[in-house]
């Protein structure tokens, strides 16, 4: 560092230098960043174990510089109960995807989060099947084209989308429910204060927090990083609200 | 001379799977296996183990491999529609090389099938159940005192080769009551640099994954794999015999149907047949050479494979007798245990 200077912004040493293979724009990026940050300034790096899902983000472990397990789809949250149930004094997290945590491990999920199992989820909701090309996820907006609903997601015929923040934040033992996203730096930073959050009340031992990131997907969207920042604002916001559903009461904080 | 109890098959293997340092039990419920879960429940509050009842097999298995990743020796059970459940997460665990101990308590399927005992899960056990070129071994205990030390062993081999290991029993092993002696209780001290515990500063970070998707890299993972399976052929094989010296008939039989097969050598030699039975402890991997030998030998006439199935282990048989003699098979299935003397009619309407 050069006399007169300030270091004011560095990378985490919780990431790796391997270079980040994630599409242009995608908020995973940033997401991995600003979780490894809080791991770094928690300073529990030798605490911490991740799961990894099955999704765009199945190499996460590439990236983040900590122990991670790699989980097959949609068992990352079994995947955690057991790593957390044999080791209840570190910090784990599932890090999970809407087709991961939402379509083929809706039951897992609901069940950790049932029991109130003492890890984090960080749930990126993007609306769609991003590694597979870009199919129709659980979160797919009503009326949004993917591969497999070319005219549109009809209710009629699949459902409305999945709220996961709400439908978790409905359990007792779940302490912590939010959704976030990073879309503007007021936003990220937000999210990045979620994380810590969730991770300081898993220290507390409060029981399970869920962070819900609504996420975009440029390529699986067909758009470019910026229109995808529009739809976010116009049509994802108003169906799945930036808010914090559920938190840990005062005295136990 | 360790404890004597008049115990059930099941929970003698709940209670030896305390003794040989069990701290994690992930499980579901189903018939014929819940007593292991329910016993271990039960002693839950008097050990250093965690039990959780999942919300299925499938999430049981992927506990299993969380649980197993962070370092601990961890226990399944489960009966056959369930195993059926966790191939998937076995597959993973194989791949992942993460020491886990899966006992199937087999009934009899295919479909829900019954809850009577069965051995027609022998290819789904030992052929990989799941996708990819895996094994695990698979230890057949045919009593239960066999249930409670083909826990320790199958700990340790687990530990040993960083494999899931099976233990194939049924549900006649399950729930019958026999006399068992109980090993001491060993203080169990994991070595398992590689588990996933949080990355201290003198190591790099584990990482414990069955994605390799470079081809290259996969087909090296395949590889060493393999030379894990060889290994195992060399040293892990085991089986026990009865009356094999100057048998001319020998009997093949496994598990369950090989206490029936016992029985049928006696009531055959009274009537003046050299029977001999051939046990296979191990059905994988399986002990082919030793079975060639006795295929080579002059006085041996032929061989019969005794299963609870179609016929599904005599395709190891004949493999091992490579054609120079005869291989006939006898079965029941459905859950219907064969009858000593139904063998030894078997057996006589071959000779004629």
């Amino acid at each position: 560092m050069k006399k007169g200077y300030k270091l004011i912004y560095k990378r985490p040493q919780t990431l790796t230098k391997t270079r980040i293979n994630y599409c242009p724009g995608c908020f995973h990026s940033t997401m991995h960043k600003l979780l490894m940050e809080v791991v770094e300034e928690m300073g529990i790096q030798e605490k911490t174990v991740g799961v990894c899902p099955v999704g765009c983000s199945v190499f996460a472990y590439n990236y983040m510089n900590v122990d991670m397990q790699e989980a097959a789809h949609g068992r990352a949250a079994a995947v955690a109960t057991g790593i957390k149930r044999m080791l209840p004094d570190r910090y784990v997290f599932s890090y999970q995807g809407d087709g991961d945590l939402a379509a083929i491990g809706t039951a897992e999920t609901l069940h950790a989060c049932n029991r109130g199992e003492n890890f984090t989820f960080v749930f990126i909701n993007n609306g769609i099947y991003g590694m597979t090309g870009g199919q129709m996820a659980p979160t797919t907006l009503e009326g949004q084209k993917t591969t497999t609903s070319p005219y549109g997601r009809d209710p009629e015929k699949i459902g409305l989308p999945l709220k996961m923040a709400e439908i978790v934040s409905q359990f007792e033992r779940v302490a912590y429910v939010e959704r976030v996203s990073c879309n503007t730096p007021a936003n990220t930073r937000k999210a990045k204060k979620a994380l810590r959050n969730a991770f300081e009340y898993q220290g507390k031992k409060l029981g399970t927090t869920f962070i819900e990131v609504a996420s975009n997907c440029p390529s699986g969207w067909k758009m470019t990083p910026e229109q995808s920042l529009k739809w976010l604002e116009e049509r994802v916001f108003p169906y799945y609200p930036l808010k914090v559903f559920k938190k840990p009461d005062k005295k136990e904080v | 001379m360790g404890e004597i109890r008049l115990m059930k098959g099941n929970e003698a293997l709940g209670e030896a799977a305390i003794r040989a340092g069990l701290q994690g039990y992930f499980g579901y419920p189903i018939t014929p296996q819940s007593e292991v879960m329910e016993y271990l429940a039960q002693q839950e509050p008097h050990h250093n183990y965690v039990f959780l009842q999942a919300e299925s097999e499938v999430a049981a298995v992927n506990m299993m491999y969380g649980a197993g990743g962070a370092g601990a020796r961890v226990l399944t059970t489960t009966s056959s529609p369930g195993f059926s459940l966790m191939q998937e997460g076995i597959s993973y665990i194989a791949c992942a090389e993460i020491p886990c101990l899966f006992c199937n308590v087999v009934r009899g399927g295919p479909g829900l099938g019954t809850i009577q005992p069965s051995q027609s899960d022998y290819f789904q056990s030992t052929k990989g159940g799941g996708h990819g070129d895996y094994h695990t071994i698979v230890l057949a205990p045919n009593s239960v005192q066999e249930m409670v030390d083909f826990v320790y062993l199958g700990f340790n081999l687990a530990d040993k080769y960083r494999t899931p290991v099976t233990i194939l029993s049924d549900g006649a092993i399950g729930q019958m009551m026999e006399k068992v002696e109980l090993p001491d209780p060993v203080e169990y001290k994991p070595d398992k640099p590689w588990a996933t515990t949080g990355k201290t500063k003198d190591r790099e970070r584990n990482i414990l994954t069955s994605l390799y998707i470079q081809s290259e890299d996969m087909e090296k993972k395949n590889q060493k794999l393999q030379k894990k399976y060889e290994k195992i052929k060399q040293n892990e094989i085991r089986f026990d015999e009865y009356k094999t010296e100057d048998a001319e008939i020998i009997i093949v039989s496994f598990g369950l149907s090989s206490r029936v097969s016992r029985k049928s050598v006696d009531i055959g030699r009274a009537q003046g047949m050299k029977i001999g039975l051939f046990r296979p402890q191990t059905v994988w991997p399986f002990p082919y050479e030793k079975l060639r030998e006795y295929a080579d030998k002059d006085r041996v006439k032929f061989f019969i494979s005794i299963e609870m199935n179609a016929g599904q282990m005599v395709e190891d048989v004949k493999l091992a007798v490579c054609g120079k003699k005869p291989v006939h098979f006898y079965g029941r299935m459905g859950g219907i245990v064969p009858d000593s003397y139904e063998v030894i009619e078997q057996i006589k309407k071959i000779k004629e």
